[in-house]
């Protein structure tokens, strides 16, 4: 925070370029998200602008709507049939709910990494180069300079790197997740949203996977659900509180776990309830 | 206050040790029993048969003398049927039930079309044979032609193919689809690159059993007027042609004794048919579930 205070005098230089340098920061900005599930309201007026480069973590009690909103984020929300939108959110510049937006597009840009590790029942090789392949990458060889460099990313080349064309099902849990994650890269995406990809792991696998997030922020921004209360405050930079589907509070994870302003994320983080 | 009297339930274990022992003695009757008419008819039909089956079997065409009777018009003529049959219903069946597990929204009219086709697997095959009938037979005007039987028999078993295949697909983990859609896949690539590769065994599983189900059906064969007595092997779709339950149905109805041990022959020649089958689907299940 006191950074970017002294920061802040550079910036004022002409007013439009302060503007800029904020808007370029956010990736995602939702606005007014309403979203039901038939008659069923899980989502409820949430408000969030989540910055570029950051790890931001989403906590709340479970069925308050965590997976719900990251599902949104991408639009994988809508395979369940019922679902209805309302409200915006606007990812670089567009509103991902525009009629004429693409999802296929936006979901080349924006990764996702699932509770269960989920890989498909193919080659190591194969699964890491499934996404290069159906946005059109054929060549052999730059194939196989995406798997090294998204397998090296996700930190599991070392162990992978002698059975690329083994099933990947033959791998543990931990190493699936990861290979997922490296999956997930490949796309070369700008976001990577995680949901609670560490709650099927041992403590070795949720380590490796949390130091990789630490890495990976660098080039990408994280969007990750947690259950856990440790995990969200070692890993993220801000936190947001989900509580029924509305965001309770949203702010630096210091502030979250030292000095939360609303009384309900204090009673849950200190586990007083959920 | 406790609710379980520890006495009176060991009073009670007797009688319900006996019970459980009775159920068990009457589910292992019902499997013998099933098992042991299988073994006679099995044991009936060889022993009567055998002595039929030779070299010569297979390369004759039928014959007013027992001894000279063969198979080959039947069994080519099975071959051909088969040959409309697979690719017709396969592509049919499984088209139908990707559309209807992946494309069809879940609403009143494709819940109702859905139950309408698993009931229309209940319809008796005599049935299907008066639709070919009118639709290949007459109003196509393909006569009682291979294309006419393997038309008929396609729709026959249609709706079982269709009915396996949508199991096979609904079977795909979910986690599989939205791994792929979460990179960008479109539907159709999630269809062919991911659920189609897993749903295979289950597909051809029950192809396979539909196929033979269909090689072995005679009664559509009669309604569509299929010969019996033919002295030529057929050479395009069009030809007529006559198949194995025909050919053993005629022989079981004529009156000399010898020629049931010649449709004994023939129902062996059938049951061979059928088991090779049914092993191919056993293999092909095995040899994908191995890469899982
Ligand atoms: N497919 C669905 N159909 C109907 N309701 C759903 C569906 N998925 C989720 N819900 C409901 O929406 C609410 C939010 O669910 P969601 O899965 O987002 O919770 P969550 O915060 O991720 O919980 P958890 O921590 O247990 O994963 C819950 O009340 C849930 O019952
Ligand atoms: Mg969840």
């Amino acid at each position: 925070m006191v950074q970017v205070n002294l920061n802040k005098p550079q910036l004022k230089e002409t007013t439009d370029s302060n503007q800029n340098v904020n808007m370029n920061n956010i990736v995602y900005d939702t606005k007014q998200l309403n979203l039901w599930y038939g008659n069923h309201h899980a989502l409820k007026n949430i408000d969030l602008a989540i910055k570029e480069n950051e790890v931001t973590a989403i906590i709340g009690p479970s069925g308050c709507g965590k997976s719900t909103y990251i599902k949104t984020l991408n639009r994988m929300v809508e395979l369940v049939p019922s679902v209805k939108t309302s409200g915006q959110i606007i990812y670089r510049d567009r509103n991902i709910f525009d009629s004429d937006y693409n999802v296929e597009e936006l979901r080349t840009r924006v990764g996702m990494v699932f509770q269960k590790p989920n890989p498909f029942p193919k080659s190591i090789f194969d699964n890491i180069a499934y996404g290069p392949r159906i946005h059109g990458i054929k060549n052999k060889k730059t194939l196989d300079e995406i798997v090294e460099k998204s397998l090296r990313g996700a930190a599991i080349w070392d162990e992978v790197k002698d059975r690329l064309h083994e099933n990947a099902y033959g791998l543990s849990g931990g190493q699936q997740q990861r290979i997922c994650i490296a999956r997930a890269l490949a796309i070369e995406p700008d976001v990577i949203l995680m949901d609670e990809p560490t709650s099927a792991l041992d403590p070795i696998s949720t380590l490796k996977v949390e130091e990789l997030v630490q890495e990976l922020k660098e080039n990408y921004s994280i969007i990750i659900v947690t259950h856990n209360m440790q995990q969200a405050a070692r890993i993220s930079d801000k936190t947001a509180f989900f509580l029924n589907g509305e965001v309770i509070e949203f702010d630096q994870t210091d502030t979250i776990f030292s000095t939360p302003s609303d009384k309900r994320t204090e009673d849950y983080i200190s586990g007083r309830f959920g | 206050m406790r609710h379980i009297d520890h006495k009176n339930v060991v009073k009670r274990m007797g009688s319900r040790m006996i019970l459980n022992k009775t159920f068990k003695a009457i589910f292992f009757m019902a499997t013998l029993f099933a098992l042991l008419s299988l073994a006679i008819l099995f044991y009936r039909i060889v022993s009567q048969g055998i002595g039929f089956i030779s070299i010569d079997f297979f390369t004759n065409f039928g014959s007013r003398i027992p001894e000279n009777a063969g198979i080959v018009a039947a069994l080519v003529g099975s071959l051909w049927m088969m040959a409309v049959i697979a690719p017709v219903s396969l592509i049919l069946g499984v088209g139908s039930a990707i559309y209807l597990e992946e494309y069809a929204k879940k609403n009143k009219l494709n819940d109702f079309i859905r139950m309408n086709i698993a009931n229309l697997a209940g319809v008796p095959s005599v049935v299907f044979g008066l639709l070919g009938l009118t639709i290949f037979v007459r109003a196509l005007a393909l006569g009682n032609s291979i294309l006419a039987a393997g038309f008929t028999m396609s729709l026959l078993i249609l709706p079982v193919i269709i009915v396996a295949s949508q199991e096979a697909i609904r079977a795909v983990p979910k986690e599989l689809r939205e791994a792929s859609y979460g990179m960008g896949a479109t539907k159709w690539q999630t269809i062919s690159k991911v659920v189609l590769p897993s749903a295979i065994p289950g597909i051809l599983t029950g192809g396979i059993l539909a196929l033979s189900r269909a090689i072995g059906e005679t009664a559509p064969l009669v309604v569509i007027g299929i010969p019996v007595i033919i002295q030529f092997l057929p050479d395009n779709l069009l030809s007529q042609f006559t198949a194995l339950p025909m050919q053993i149905f005629d022989w079981a109805k004529r009156p000399q004794e010898a020629f049931q041990s010649v449709a004994a022959a023939g129902i062996i020649v059938l049951m061979m048919f059928l088991l090779i089958m049914n092993s191919i689907a056993v293999v092909i299940r095995n040899k994908f579930q191995k890469r899982y």
